[in-house]
């Protein structure tokens, strides 16, 4: 049989290239309304008074009050309305849709709109904490009272846009008591789930659908919970479909984003320059509402020591409340912060006691064994000293690092060291999620996958056919994985936190080989599979203690750019990577979130700028939030290496946002080498750079 | 109303009035060619690309006045070509399409590059392609196929 790692043709390529795939603003359902947004125009106020023009036939208004069950979006805190009753919390809160048939007359009518407010003060900084966790390991206290030296610094990373090439969509179509949802989702449950307490309604009456997704990259896991809940009220109200399609602008303007970040970390170094201790003060802005932002602060927390072992640990967290729009999810879900500061952290603390940074940050990687920050442990073993050694090689990084050892050389290579925790934070997958996935044979010995898992761009549709295909010994063509309906499919579950391949399909491949066991031939048969958690796995949520992820994927990536001495303009030279994911499924598909996340990743470091002044966003479309273009990317050599996990399918983990988190710290690290200066603020663009140049700390 | 007459797909259109509306409406309203997407509206990203006169152009900044006498050619036009065979192979082996949002437009751009360019190197290949934006990949891959496309379809452009 071959190998699982060899690529096959995507499932969904003809449809794609040839430009078939129908996405959801593809879509018109017979009689549908255009519907548009009217939006709060300041940060914070109350709504004193709404005079709406008159609106000619077939047009409507739809707000709070056409609500039928409960204004709030089903998430974790469900703490953000469908549509602002009376308190209006960020530039762009959704007050109410306009309905009708000619989008051009919704345009002029909804400029038409008189708000009046009562404004209040606003809130942009980190006095408001809504959410405040900490754990201890060991006894930091001790460490740093008996510490040699004590260093403190402390680093900011920025909002970063998920700019998904696809806006975000929902169309909502009333059939009687029913309501289906066709949108541009990540996570078809979710929206099921929060639609059902809005319509006040049975779970059986609201049906989801996934068509084509256009690129998520997690902004479109939380976020069409709400335009979906808009969309089935307006469509309820005016008994006929409803495409709610954003364009780009609104889109940048008023979907989340990822968590700014300010965080401190002090080490208490002792004997032989260890660091004994780490206590860290992590703040992440959540914007108005909160969302998963609680979620995204673990995942920070839990990486607070990074890829190396500290046996004392003070970590505190908190997510603070502005008036500025709802950050959440984008693919590393608050790792690219915390892993931004630690490895930074480590470079800074290795020049402060006058040693090699590589050296420094080897003897304290983990090992297998360890315990992890939280007290878990490291049960796997950890591959990355070779990894490293590999990427030296790759990227000739000895001989160009001292080539480019002078003062300012404008050249500098730079490296860092991180892992992903697959899956769910701690006991989510077995308390939360409880997935549950269903293959179906037909009697002409085909098979179904019945899952809710969304391909959005990742390869999913093909991996996991694959992973069927492949225990059941099958042709691909026989194994079919229709776009997932939530009339149809069983919960397997959010598609999300690199749990797809590891989780789902570590279901789907435990389903087939029941299957295979019941196969026979011209017998159809279905069968169920669920979660059952991996024994060993014991987590403590309130004391933030125990095993944070089942598993854990690692990676190396080594950064060489250029800095152009007059302008601080930064090309990217090369990245070299080494990435342990368990077993690849597919090398093509996996190639390809090596080069999307390492794109997404570098970006976040160097060049994606987002500003908020006052509560309104700078950046309004494609045009003035630059993301990277084919002449920004250079050659990326990756290679990985095999390291088959118990419990993954075929040995597989998580791949999916690894990929994207090294890349930050990694070009940070090498524009600091290059210039000879600091750096502790991602993203490091040209004007950041011209002030560390003239007042950075060497 | 005047009608605006130009060649959608080789055969001869008469599209009738509102000289100002966007090539891209017209495309995905009046004919109902879905493959032009739109992903910022500002001729930014190139998600709505077409061919006119074998050149691309973003079909969100183009109004159906200028079209007249112009030979447009979409995603759904050119997918019946040898060209487009050509490309789609490439396009697969390399790993070129992860979403698929960008791709009917990527792939027009790198139509128009090869027709200008048979033989381009790879930052001729990036330039070319540096009008359209892709979110998922790293473009290498893209790139890659082009390059593959080129040699595969050598005589073809």
């Amino acid at each position: 049989m071959r190998d699982i790692s060899t690529s096959v043709p995507k499932t969904d390529h003809w449809e794609k290239t040839a430009g078939t795939a129908k996405y959801v603003a593809d879509l018109a359902p017979e009689g549908a309304l255009h519907a548009l947004t009217f939006r709060s125009p300041i940060p914070h106020g109350e709504i004193r008074s709404l005079v709406l023009p008159d609106l000619p036939e077939g047009y409507a208004s739809v707000d709070a009050r056409d609500i039928p069950g409960k204004n709030g979006v089903h998430i974790i805190q469900d703490d953000m309305p469908v549509f602002a009753e009376r308190t209006l919390r960020y530039v762009g809160e959704p007050i109410l849709l306009l309905v009708g048939p000619d989008k051009t007359v919704l345009k002029r009518l909804l400029s038409a709109i008189r708000l009046e407010t009562v404004p209040l003060e606003p809130v942009f900084d980190d006095r408001r904490a809504d959410v405040w966790h900490h754990y201890v390991k060991g006894d930091p206290d001790q460490a740093f009272a008996r510490a040699k030296r004590i260093i403190e610094y402390e680093y900011q990373t920025g909002l970063q846009e998920q700019a998904y090439l696809e806006p975000q969509g929902m169309i909502a179509i009333p059939e009687g008591d029913k309501m289906t949802l066709i949108g541009s989702i990540q996570c078809p449950y979710y929206v099921k789930n929060a639609v059902v307490p809005v319509l006040g309604c049975t779970s059986d009456k609201v049906r989801v659908i996934q068509p084509p997704v256009g690129g998520a990259f997690g902004g479109k896991e939380e976020f069409p919970s709400l335009i979906a809940c808009q969309a089935a009220v307006a469509a309820r109200k005016t008994k006929r479909p409803v495409r709610l399609i954003y364009e780009r602008p609104e889109d940048i303007e008023v979907t989340t984003k990822r968590h700014p970040a300010r965080i401190r970390l002090r080490a208490a170094i002792g004997e032989g320059n260890v660091v004994e201790a780490i206590a860290s003060d992590i703040r992440l802005d959540g914007g108005a509402y909160l969302g998963l932002s609680n979620v995204v602060l673990s995942r920070s927390m839990i990486a607070t020591t990074g890829a190396y072992t500290v046996p004392n640990v003070s970590c505190s967290g908190e997510v603070y409340v502005t008036n500025t729009v709802p950050t959440g999810a984008f693919r590393g879900f608050g790792a690219p912060q915390i892993f931004f500061a630690v490895e930074m952290f480590f470079q800074h603390l290795a020049k402060d006691l006058g040693e090699d940074p590589l050296a420094f940050k080897l003897r304290h990687l983990a090992k297998q064994g360890d315990l992890t920050a939280t007290s878990g442990t490291f049960r796997d073993p950890i591959l990355v000293p070779k990894m490293v050694k590999r990427a030296l090689e790759m990227s000739d990084y000895q001989n160009k690092t001292r080539r480019y050892s002078g003062e300012s050389p404008y050249r500098g290579l730079g490296l860092s060291l991180f892992f992903h925790g697959c899956g769910f934070t701690g006991s989510g997958e077995a308390t939360i999620i409880k997935a549950e996935v269903q293959l179906r044979k037909n009697a002409d010995d085909t098979v179904d996958v019945l899952i809710a898992a969304v391909d959005m761009g990742q390869g999913a549709k093909t991996t996991l056919a694959k992973i069927v295909a492949h225990t059941l010994d099958l042709p691909l063509d026989r194994v079919r994985f229709p776009y997932p309906d939530t009339d149809v499919v069983p919960d397997s579950g959010p598609t999300v936190a690199s749990r797809t391949v590891m989780i789902v399909g570590g279901l789907l491949e435990k389903a087939a080989q029941k299957l295979k066991a019941r196969w026979v031939s011209g017998v159809a048969v279905q069968l169920t599979e669920r979660y059952q958690p991996p024994e060993w796995i014991k987590w403590d949520e309130k004391a933030f203690r125990g095993d944070a992820y089942p598993a854990y994927s690692w990676g190396v990536d080594v950064v060489e750019v250029s800095v152009d001495p007059r302008t601080y303009q930064v090309k990217i030279e090369g990245t070299w990577s080494v990435y342990d994911v368990g077993k690849g499924i597919d090398e093509r598909i996996l190639e390809g979130q090596a080069d999307g996340g390492m794109t997404q990743g570098l970006a976040y470091g160097y060049m994606e700028n987002m500003e908020i002044k006052q509560g309104v966003l700078r950046q309004r479309n494609l045009t003035d939030y630059i993301i990277p273009t084919a002449c920004d990317c250079g050659p990326y050599a990756v290679e990985w290496v095999e390291n088959p996990f118990v419990y993954g399918p075929m040995g597989a983990k998580g791949a999916g946002e690894l990929t994207l988190i090294g890349a930050a710290p990694a070009v940070a690290a090498a524009i600091e080498n290059a210039i000879g200066r600091r750096i502790r603020k991602i993203p490091a663009t040209p004007e950041s750079l011209l002030e560390l140049i003239e007042y950075g700390k060497r | 109303m005047a009608n605006v007459n130009f060649v959608l797909n080789h055969t001869p259109v008469a599209v009738e009035g509102g000289l100002n509306r966007r090539l891209l409406d017209v495309l995905r309203t009046d004919f109902g060619l879905k493959g032009p997407k739109e992903g910022c509206g500002e001729g930014e990203c190139g998600a709505c690309a077409v061919l006119i006169d074998h050149r691309i152009v973003n079909s969100c900044l183009m109004p159906l006045a200028n079209c007249e006498g112009k030979d447009i050619v979409t995603i759904e036009g050119f997918s019946e070509t040898e060209r487009f065979t050509v490309l789609q192979k490439a396009y697969s082996e390399c790993g070129a399409v992860q979403c698929g949002f960008c791709t009917p437009g990527m792939i027009l751009a790198s139509e128009s590059l090869l027709h200008a360019n048979p033989h381009p190197t790879e930052e001729e290949v990036r330039i070319g392609l540096s009008g359209n934006l892709c979110r998922c990949t790293g473009y290498n891959m893209i790139v890659k196929a082009v390059l593959l496309a080129a040699k595969e379809g050598e005589g073809l452009w």
